[in-house]
């Protein structure tokens, strides 16, 4: 995780909130880093985390995870992490057998919904029971990325629905958070997707939105970070309803500066 | 706050969008009529029943009927679908004058056709499905739209309300289209309190605006810089004591009124060359020595 966004957002893994949903965008640049802070942000808060991968490979998440301090084969193994590959479990379901679970069924069969997803993530976080509730903070769903869904032909509407299902589970049932990545294509045309976006927005509590800048690529700057609080939570009505600050992606960090106010550049 | 809840039998529509949420102006006018005693039913789609009721008053709560699609969307698949629940929330109410809100319209035009959206609601308005007119406060998130359904929806209400915000504040642009006449617009700038009660304002200057915006935090600009702009106490010293070169300071004012006293400025001598030629005459007659 990196601090300085925790400083920014105001919450530290020793006291997260609760029962929230967090959307997370991108435009013309990529946002992963900010998957690979809240991956890192929850293992260390203690939580029990479900992580519908559908974009990299879990090495690649776990050499990442390794530089921000967290290990997610120990935590894979330990019960605190539930990992579903989706590129490997694409495979199985186009070319496996058909014993094989079918969680992503849906890529086969078109019009169908996000059901089988979401009774994985429903199996995955609530409390079996068997007194591992006791261990863990709260559960967090956390999805890499929704926009897969779309050109893997999922309708809007039924990831909308998927969603929703999570947020009755995991925000209201079980008091965890979901957070989930969208990109935002700066083609117009793509109407799914922009109607996927605003509706998850109106959904969400917390918008952080990382955009490429308009002037171009920099090598000292690689973008900027748009942080919006949405919905009156009371009694925090004095908050700053919206922040936007440059940042740059380091090895092993990121650092965020006030807009124009680079180190490189003063 | 009339103006916003329009008359008995009237459609509302509450548009928002992401930037400006309008959840909570709903909720304030589903207080306001919750104070006059009457009973509102809810349609809510886009939020879980403890959420839409936090902040809203124990009198408020009382008199706010829930009806929760939120938690079980597919649950409504065999009573009519969406449609059904939102014809289902007149059925218990108590008859006479009642008020429908819907959380959100948006949610329902997602999982209906338009067509069927506006043609329950206009049986609604009707009162086909309850004894006596029904006022329906429906919100409407119109960045997810296109500007087909927003259209038709905007045919066919009474009054609408565009949250939006300027100048640090939020502002209400209301629309009441007449009849064969041109739309009466009219914006208004207010705030809602912590006990979701409106407060309306008169439209801020501009120089409030640059006033009332909190300082935001910003980073240290000062640190990691690559030079020095921070002064040592003598060079402070020495930076305050120095005259400043064109500042007409009176010890100047002396030095020019009495040159001889300025025995320390400096001198010129001048020894004539053996090649100069030093005129004594004056041709032109103006040197008065």
């Amino acid at each position: 995780m990196f601090p300085e966004l925790n400083n920014l957002m105001n919450v530290s893994p020793e006291k997260p909130e609760q029962g929230t949903f967090t959307l997370l965008c991108d435009a013309k640049t990529d946002g992963s880093f900010l998957v690979h802070h809240f991956l890192s942000f929850y293992l260390k808060a203690n939580c029990k985390v479900c992580f519908v991968a559908l974009l990299q490979s879990f090495s690649h998440y776990n050499i990442v995870g390794q530089k921000l301090g967290v290990n997610l084969i120990t935590a894979r193994d330990r019960g605190q992490l539930v990992f579903l590959e989706g590129l490997k479990s694409t495979v199985e379901v186009l070319f496996g057998s058909e014993e094989q679970p079918d969680t992503l069924k849906f890529i086969r069969e078109s019009g169908s919904d996000l059901k089988s997803l979401y009774e994985l993530v429903q199996k995955a976080l609530t409390p079996s029971g068997d007194g591992d509730a006791a261990s863990w903070k709260f559960p967090v769903l956390l999805v890499d990325d929704l926009s897969v869904l779309l050109s893997v032909g999922v309708q809007a509407v039924a990831i909308l629905d998927f969603i929703q299902s999570c947020r009755v589970t995991v925000c209201c049932q079980l008091k965890g958070n979901v957070v989930a990545l969208v990109h935002d294509s700066d083609k117009t045309e793509d109407e799914e997707n922009v109607v996927l976006m605003k509706a998850l927005g109106h959904q969400s509590s917390l918008i952080l939105r990382a955009e490429g800048l308009v002037t171009g690529f920099c090598k000292d700057v690689h973008g900027q970070l748009k942080i919006l609080w949405r919905g009156l939570q009371w009694p925090k009505v004095e908050q700053t309803r919206s922040l936007l600050y440059q940042y740059k992606i380091q090895d092993k960090s990121v650092t965020f500066f006030a807009k124009g106010l680079s180190p490189a550049v003063l | 706050m009339l103006q916003l809840l329009g008359s008995r039998g009237d459609l509302v529509l509450l548009r928002d969008s992401v930037e400006w949420e309008g959840r909570s102006l709903l909720k304030a006018l589903i207080r306001e009529v919750a104070l006059k005693g009457e009973q509102v039913q809810v349609l809510g789609c886009e939020v879980s029943e403890e959420a839409f009721r936090e902040g809203l008053d124990s009198d408020t709560n009382r008199r706010l009927v829930y009806h929760d699609v939120f938690r079980d969307p597919q649950g409504w698949a065999g009573n009519g679908g969406p449609l059904g629940a939102l014809r289902a929330c007149l059925k218990g109410a108590d008859p006479g004058q009642c008020t429908l809100a819907v959380d959100s319209l948006s949610w329902l035009l997602l999982h209906v056709p338009c067509s069927a959206l506006c043609q329950a609601l206009r049986a609604l308005g009707r009162g086909s499905a309850h004894p006596g007119q029904v006022r329906v406060l429906g919100l409407l998130h119109e960045d997810i739209h296109g500007p087909g359904p927003l259209g038709a929806l905007g045919s066919l209400a009474q009054l609408q309300v565009t949250v939006g915000g300027a100048l640090g504040c939020t502002t209400a642009r209301v629309i009441h289209p007449k009849p064969r006449h041109r739309p009466i617009e009219q914006t208004h700038w207010f705030s809602i309190l912590p006990n979701l009660s409106l407060q309306f304002h008169r439209e801020p200057p501009l120089e409030a605006q640059l006033q009332r915006r909190p300082p935001s935090p910003t980073m240290d600009a000062m640190a990691d810089l690559t030079f020095n702009v921070h002064l040592s106490k003598k060079e402070r010293e020495a930076r305050d004591t120095l005259a400043l070169p064109f500042h007409f300071s009176s010890e100047k004012q002396q030095s020019l009124l009495h040159p001889a006293l300025a025995s320390s400025t400096s001198q010129i001598f001048y020894e004539p060359d053996a090649d100069d030629y030093l005129d004594q005459e004056d041709p032109d007659n103006d040197l008065d020595i």
